[in-house]
């Protein structure tokens, strides 16, 4: 098991080095890096002052190199531009040049600096990060829950007209993407000219003060689109499950149907779901820059599109990091967890 | 001039009819839910079982017929609008109705020879003997035809990028302002913010996602293939590069990919082509290696196929993704090849790890060794062997990732990346209506409810198929 995982480490390391290093390169082209300048500098720089501008900033220098610097295995840059001011990576906003380390990468915990926002990349990523935390959690306490109650109740009598309408109900929820739903969201519940006005259009005050007002509709949102996937594989284990044969032995036995339901299936029917809820995170993911740009949160992956409106280059390797270790994450767990839960399956 | 009502002359008679069936509806499914929890469980009368009526029963009729009766006024406003003369007594659903008319006739047509010869057709046939299939399959087909005939310019009212002034943000129904000989006199669902026709806007957004969804999902599924079934076959290093570079691409987040790919700055770098010469040479390896494999002990044959696909694909190839095609007949604006490939590069991980898994499955059936006992080469054994009895599972996956792929063009819209900010594709209309969304509702909700019934008819499509192609 423990090598097992530390296989696993490995592998989740290297691809987080692969993954960055492709977000490094893609950003650092040059029509990118020239954009950069011109909204950071000014927009009507000429070539050359855009060339000596990035120049100045350690810009244009070797791909590989820079990714080091950023990771933290080789030392900052120190550049006498041609303007005579003397930058540095790893100066200290407001700081003497002199007490600078010579490396400050990832490595050293330093992200950089966010060029969009004037501030250290990390400070904008957990501040960020803690507020999509709370829309996460309260869309994992209303859709497992709200998921698994379908899945079971439609898979334990197949075919029965509360099945089909339950499934029909998460049909229709995989088929409607995040943008579509709180769009419809928005119009019945919170329009101002004909909707029922329960609840607020925009979750910009959920960021100082959750409300049942104005949370409602983005967690509603996020919710609906991964629930019926979870309920459509719920209901497919369970209803396996219902076919076995200690099911029916149970029932000949004369063990009522709640009880066969609650002790002897419903605990094998929910080893399979498991694996698909963790892996629903990189998805959540997904629907969490979509619900924060149509609600206006200013979370996690609101800071996503900015970065990558603006090409922030450090801040937009920081959110990737930070996704990309959610991901595998979530798919070590996952992983380890389902050998856990079923004793079957054995690792190596 | 009046504005347009939503349902005409029809309205009066049939409204209060629809609202009351709607609401017996509503109360009679939640009844049945409720009730079903309470279940009479079957008495033995004599030799056979029967169950008295108990009121699920009657329940379940109330529900059945109050649907149906719902399903009849929809009709009903739709038939009204071809047969009543005069837009006004048309009304909005009946006008729209009478604009689709190329729509109805095309589906009648291929519903009516489909049931026909539904016995003669394999799979597809099979597919009319499911209710769930039939109505994926009409809902699909409908916005295929609505796209179709909207890009030959039969269905639209106006032109989709014209601005009329003073049509901004009008309700639906409103008539054209300053409207001339031979103008379609009304908005039939408004005018967006930049007073635009919605229901044009939205019928030729169809379009947009007809002409790229499918092809995408082609292209990923041919780069899935070609890949996904020799990481299988011959396993090994082969298998842990390819499915660690799947698992890499699979772990970037959807959008942070789209952000970085399609940009206009990634465009000038010249990116996207060179990913498009990669991505698109695999549909003629793979039926070069399809054709050579099958036809190697008859080399007239082979020379003919391959010699088709050659000339053909790399034709083709050429014109989209090098945009040099030596006849100048086809081209690919540029923006548009990075929607298509991006899409294809998001798409094509997933199906390779699809294939990859049924690869392996298959691979160990007494087929497969029987014709590596008879002494087959390893692309016949994978490309007219495993792949044939990998077909069932990958149909339905094909019908579920084109709603994907219409999804993640919707995304691309809503974000604003890629295409054109006019163009009429229902990601940027959704994006542009939700900006007054709290005040006008009407630009925002039909691109929203159409993009919501092509998938959501995609996905019973996969289903239908799923259950018909298990039953055999």
């Amino acid at each position: 098991m423990a090598l097992f995982i530390l296989r696993r480490l490995g592998i989740m390391i290297l691809t987080a080095l692969c993954l960055t290093f492709i977000v490094f390169f893609l950003t650092n082209l040059y029509p990118n890096l020239e954009k950069l300048a011109k909204t950071q500098g000014n927009q009507r720089m000429s070539d050359e002052q855009v060339e000596v501008w990035l120049a100045n900033r350690g810009y244009d220098r070797n791909l590989f190199v820079k990714y080091g610097e950023w990771l933290g295995v080789l030392p900052g840059y120190v550049i006498e531009g041609n303007d005579g001011v003397v930058r540095g990576r790893c100066f200290p906003q407001g700081g003497s040049p002199e007490d600078a380390p010579t490396f400050c990468g990832v490595l050293q915990g330093d992200w950089g600096w966010s060029t969009r926002f004037r501030e250290p990349v990390q400070d904008i990523v957990f501040k960020r990060l803690g507020l999509t935390g709370w829309l996460m959690l309260a869309v994992m306490c209303v859709m497992v829950p709200g998921a698994l109650i379908i899945g079971v109740l439609a898979g334990m009598r197949e075919g029965s007209k509360l099945d089909r309408s339950l499934s029909t109900f998460s049909i229709i929820t995989t088929a409607t993407p995040e943008y579509v739903s709180g769009v419809i969201f928005i119009a019945v519940f919170a329009s101002s000219t004909v909707g029922l006005k329960w609840f607020k259009g925009t979750a910009t005050s959920a960021m100082e003060d959750i409300t049942w007002e104005n949370f409602t509709l983005p967690v509603l949102t996020i919710a609906l689109y991964g629930m019926g996937y979870i309920a459509r594989m719920t209901r497919a284990s369970m209803a396996e499950v219902m076919t076995a044969q200690y099911i029916r032995t149970a029932r000949l036995k004369g063990v009522s149907f709640p009880n066969i339901v609650l002790k002897h299936a419903l605990r094998n029917a929910l080893i399979a779901p498991f694996t698909v809820i963790m892996l629903q995170f990189p998805w959540l993911l997904n629907g969490v820059v979509i619900v924060e740009t149509l609600f206006n949160y200013k979370g996690f992956g609101w800071t996503l599109v900015e970065a990558a409106g603006n090409n922030d280059i450090e801040l937009l390797l920081g959110v990737s990091v930070v996704s990309v270790f959610v991901v595998l994450i979530t798919q070590l767990i996952s992983d380890i967890g389902y050998v856990y839960l079923n004793p079957r399956i054995r690792v190596s | 001039m009046e504005p347009l009502t939503w349902t005409g002359i029809l309205g009066p008679v049939l409204n209060p009819l629809l609202i009351a069936a709607a609401v017996v509806f509503g109360i009679s499914v939640l009844l049945q839910i409720v009730l079903s929890f309470v279940t009479t469980s079957p008495v033995i009368q004599g030799p056979t079982m029967a169950a008295p009526r108990s009121l699920s029963d009657y329940v379940g009729w109330a529900t059945a017929a109050s649907f149906a009766l719902i399903v009849l006024v929809c009709l009903a406003y739709l038939v009204g609008g071809l047969v009543i003369p005069g837009l006004e007594a048309k009304g909005i659903l009946g006008a729209m109705s009478q604009r689709l008319w190329p729509v109805w006739l095309s589906l009648v047509v291929v519903f009516a020879l489909s049931l026909q010869f539904k016995r003669r057709l394999g799979l597809y046939g099979k597919l009319f003997d499911s209710t769930i299939g039939m109505i994926g399959f009409g809902l699909v087909m409908f916005w295929v035809f609505t796209g179709i005939y909207a890009a030959m310019d039969l269905i639209l009212t106006h032109d989709p990028l014209t601005q009329v002034s003073g049509m901004k943000n009008k309700l639906p129904g409103t008539p054209l302002s300053g409207a001339e000989e031979g103008d379609y006199p009304y908005y039939l669902l408004g005018g967006d913010n930049l007073a635009r026709d919605v229901f044009s806007r939205m019928v030729a957004g169809a379009w947009e996602v007809i002409k790229i969804a499918p092809f995408a999902t082609v292209f990923a599924f041919m780069v899935g293939i070609t890949l996904g079934l020799p990481a299988a076959y011959y396993g090994g290093k082969l298998d842990t590069f390819l499915s660690f570079l799947a698992n890499l691409i699979l772990a970037f987040p959807v959008i942070l990919l789209f952000y970085l790919l399609v940009t206009p700055e990634i465009v000038a770098t010249g990116i996207p082509v060179y990913m498009a010469a990669v991505l698109f040479i695999f549909p003629i390896v793979f039926f070069v290696v399809l054709f050579n494999s099958r036809f190697h002990t008859q080399p007239q044959k082979r020379l003919i196929y391959i010699g088709i696909t050659l000339v053909v694909g790399l034709w083709l190839y050429a014109g989209i993704a090098w945009n040099a095609d030596p006849f100048g007949i086809i081209a690919f604006p540029p923006n548009l090849l990075v929607v298509f490939v991006s899409v294809v590069f998001v798409n094509s991980p997933t199906v390779f790890r699809i294939v990859r898994g049924l690869a392996l499955d298959i691979k160990t059936r007494d087929y497969v060794a029987a014709a590596q006992t008879r002494g087959e080469g390893p692309w016949y054994i994978m490309l007219w062997e495993i792949l044939p009895n990998a077909r069932g599972p990958l149909i339905v996956d094909f019908c579920l990732r084109i709603g994907y792929t219409t999804i993640l063009l919707g995304t691309l819209g809503f974000f604003g990346l890629g295409l054109s900010p006019e163009s009429p594709d229902w990601g940027s209309t959704i994006n542009e209506g939700r900006k007054l969304l709290s005040i006008y509702l009407h630009p925002a909700l039909p691109p929203a409810l159409a993009l919501l019934s092509l998938v959501l008819g995609l996905n019973l499509l996969a289903d239908g198929l799923r259950e018909e192609s298990l039953r055999d």
